[in-house]
């Protein structure tokens, strides 16, 4: 009897190319995402060296981290960000690649379109010059971020030069209380692991909080794996999957359909399947979780304080936790729920999907967001918005006093024109709280939708359970 | 790609961990669309105030280390985004080697793709190291990649491993696509037979 296989091993084995005599892989790459930031460099080499892109049709390009979130009618006002994006375009139409432009409705968050376009498939390779590519695991498809010059390499030759991973198997059993969203459990998860731990591995989440969580949910979780170390999650495909996948424009149709589900349902990790390394949570045990520091793994739950350095054993960890409280303007001791701020900010590919808007819409609707509360909410690409406003979202955050936007990246890495001034602090719905991240000497603390939703109304941080 | 033999230089020493892609580069550095000129760049918010004029005492601004060739950090080096202007901004700077107890994958892949030698040491080994980095012009180190050898200001030898295929292409500096376009053959057999069991794809 065959070796029993995790998801992983399954996946990773049916795109084997070519193994090297020192182990080196050559690796299929069913789906390329390319957007605007870190491909113009891989289609100028293609360029150089004359080559063509091998397989245009597996490969799908949309512009997202410079566009702007207020009125595109005029286009992009800043310069540099306009010609990155319009040579995205330019390359598109001369290599043959599908390219959905600003004012397409299917525009957005590359790792959001994927999925909605049903592009994104489970049991395949997906690579994007994008470290959140992990996002796309949440439909049992091996994805993860890479650099340009694979950009380049995977747009000449359909293939990566890669060495396999680790298998780590997360299993999260029970179910999520009340107020706890997929956000806090990924946070939690970090925060268990530190911000390396996943280094070398892949991580397979399982248990019954993860075969409860929707698409949205199980794509949160996946999305942040690359903040503890990991270059990819991985959830098995289920009904869930299937359910969201039928009927998108590029999944399977017909008999085309009933095969591809065939398959996917051999996906799953065999029983007795060998993980290097195992790590189990409670889901029943969790709180609301918020970032107080200027990595993704400074996490605590929200009843907790700010920590204390002197506390810290570790020389290089405490020096870590000193620097960090000194850019965060943070004491030593302090109630995380004593954290004033002064900006909210609900989107991005971790939580920019329509589950994420209505969690949010639902805290503020009948109430108002503070007073002198910047809060803006940017929906992850432009069918999210459509739906959004089709259900009358945007008209509840409008009369909180939020800001309603086009979709992007935005404010997650603020390359667009939405950042936070120097000294500004953000509750945010995205995935990194380094320094700068959001704007030079701006203030981060990630945070799940709902809890973003809170502090706007509060104007601090605060336990959404007791709002 | 140039070639990485041996190496000789400064060794600056950044004893910070999780020094992450936003620190070595910032965002609004990516709007570029040439792989040059980012090495000014290199560090920004840690190096320049936010009018510009450089910070003093930041290691790269030091007399001693504006030549460095070679870095010498804290754990999980590298962590955070895919951005290859990360190893860009370095190479551009004149960085050919960062030496560290950990790097982030993503990172670490992408230095070997543009003749940068990343070297993961035991934090002991590291701690060493920076040592020797903290005596400014002093801290003048060899890296060896032939011999997978450093050699400290004192003469110390110190041993790291490395993938063989790695070093075979930085030793060679060998372009990967040249490398895949010869198994053409290979490539086209697999998506013969993906076609007939996954038809859908």
């Amino acid at each position: 009897m065959a070796k029993p296989r995790t998801l992983f091993d399954k996946i990773w084995d049916n795109h084997l190319v070519d193994v090297q005599d020192d182990g080196t892989c050559l690796i299929y790459i069913d789906r390329h995402l390319v957007h605007e930031v870190t491909s113009p460099q891989a289609f100028e080499g293609l360029r150089n060296a004359g080559r063509r892109v091998r397989h245009p049709e597996a490969t799908l390009a949309v512009a997202d981290h410079n566009v702007p979130t207020t009125d595109r009618s005029r286009g992009i006002a800043d310069e540099e960000s306009r010609i990155q994006v319009q040579t995205l375009a330019d390359n598109a139409a001369a290599f043959g690649v599908e390219y959905l432009a600003m004012d397409d409705v299917r525009q957005g968050i590359v790792h959001i379109v994927g999925p909605e376009q049903g592009f994104t498939q489970p049991g395949t390779t997906i690579v994007c010059g994008d470290s959140h590519t992990s996002t796309h695991g949440a439909f049992g498809a091996l994805a993860f971020g890479i650099g340009t010059s694979e950009v380049e390499h995977v747009l000449a030759t359909q293939t990566l030069l890669q060495r396999p991973a680790k298998n780590m198997l997360v299993r999260v059993d029970g179910a999520l209380p009340l107020g706890v969203t997929a956000k806090d459990l990924v946070l939690a998860i970090i925060g268990r692991l530190g911000t390396a731990g996943g280094t070398g591995y892949v991580i397979e989440y399982a248990g019954e909080a993860i075969r409860g969580l929707s698409m949205e949910g199980r794509m949160t979780v996946c999305n942040m794996t690359i903040e503890a170390g990991a270059r990819a999650g991985l959830i098995a495909p289920d009904e869930v999957t299937f359910d969201y996948l039928k009927g998108r424009p590029r999944a399977p149709k017909g008999a085309a359909w009933e095969a591809a589900v065939t398959y996917w349902r051999t996906l799953a990790s065999d029983p007795g399947a060998r993980y290097d390394a195992e790590v189990v949570i409670d889901a029943a045990a969790l709180v609301p979780m918020v970032t107080w520091g200027t990595s993704p793994e400074d996490v605590l739950p929200i009843t907790a304080r700010v920590p204390d350095p002197a506390k810290v054993a570790d020389p290089a960890k405490r020096a870590a936790v000193e620097r960090a409280l000194a850019y965060m303007g943070l004491a030593a001791g302090t109630p995380l729920t004593e954290v004033k701020v002064d900006t909210v900010f609900i989107g991005s590919c971790t939580n920019g999907r329509i589950e994420d808007l209505r969690a949010a819409a639902h805290v503020l609707k009948g109430r108002k967001v503070a007073a002198g509360m910047r809060v803006l909410v940017v929906p992850g690409s432009g069918l999210v918005k459509e739906q959004a406003e089709q259900e009358g979202l945007d008209e509840i955050f409008r009369a909180a006093g939020a800001e309603w936007r086009e979709p992007g990246c935005s404010m997650c890495l603020a390359m667009n024109a939405d950042k936070l001034k120097e000294g500004e602090r953000c509750a945010s719905t995205s995935n990194r709280n380094f320094e700068g991240r959001q704007g030079r000497g701006g203030r981060t603390h990630l945070v799940s939708p709902v809890m973003a939703a809170a502090a706007a109304v509060t104007g601090r941080l605060t336990d959404i359970r007791a709002l | 790609m140039d070639k990485f033999t041996k190496l000789t230089g400064v060794a600056a020493p950044l004893p910070i961990i999780n020094v992450d892609t936003d620190m070595i580069i910032p965002k609004q550095f990516l709007k570029t669309i040439k792989r040059t000129g980012l090495g000014k760049n290199l560090f920004d918010e840690m190096r320049y105030t936010k009018d510009g004029h450089e910070v003093p005492e930041f290691v790269l601004n030091r007399p001693a280390y504006r030549k460095a060739t070679i870095l010498v950090a804290g754990a999980n080096f590298g962590c955070g985004s895919s951005r290859e202007h990360a190893p860009w901004a370095l190479l551009d700077f004149g960085i050919r080697c960062v030496i560290a107890p950990s790097f982030a994958d993503i990172f670490y892949n992408n230095c070997f793709k543009n003749g940068i030698l990343p070297i993961k040491l035991p934090q002991s080994e590291v701690d060493k190291l920076l040592d020797d980095a903290s005596r400014g012009a002093n801290a003048v180190i060899t890296v060896d990649l032939e011999k997978q050898e450093i050699t400290g200001p004192d003469g110390g030898r110190i041993a790291f491993d490395l993938d063989p295929f790695r070093k075979y292409c930085l030793l060679n500096g060998l372009d990967d696509i040249g490398l895949t376009l010869q198994k053409q053959d290979k490539i086209a057999g697999f998506e013969v037979r993906r076609q007939r069991e996954q038809p859908w794809l």
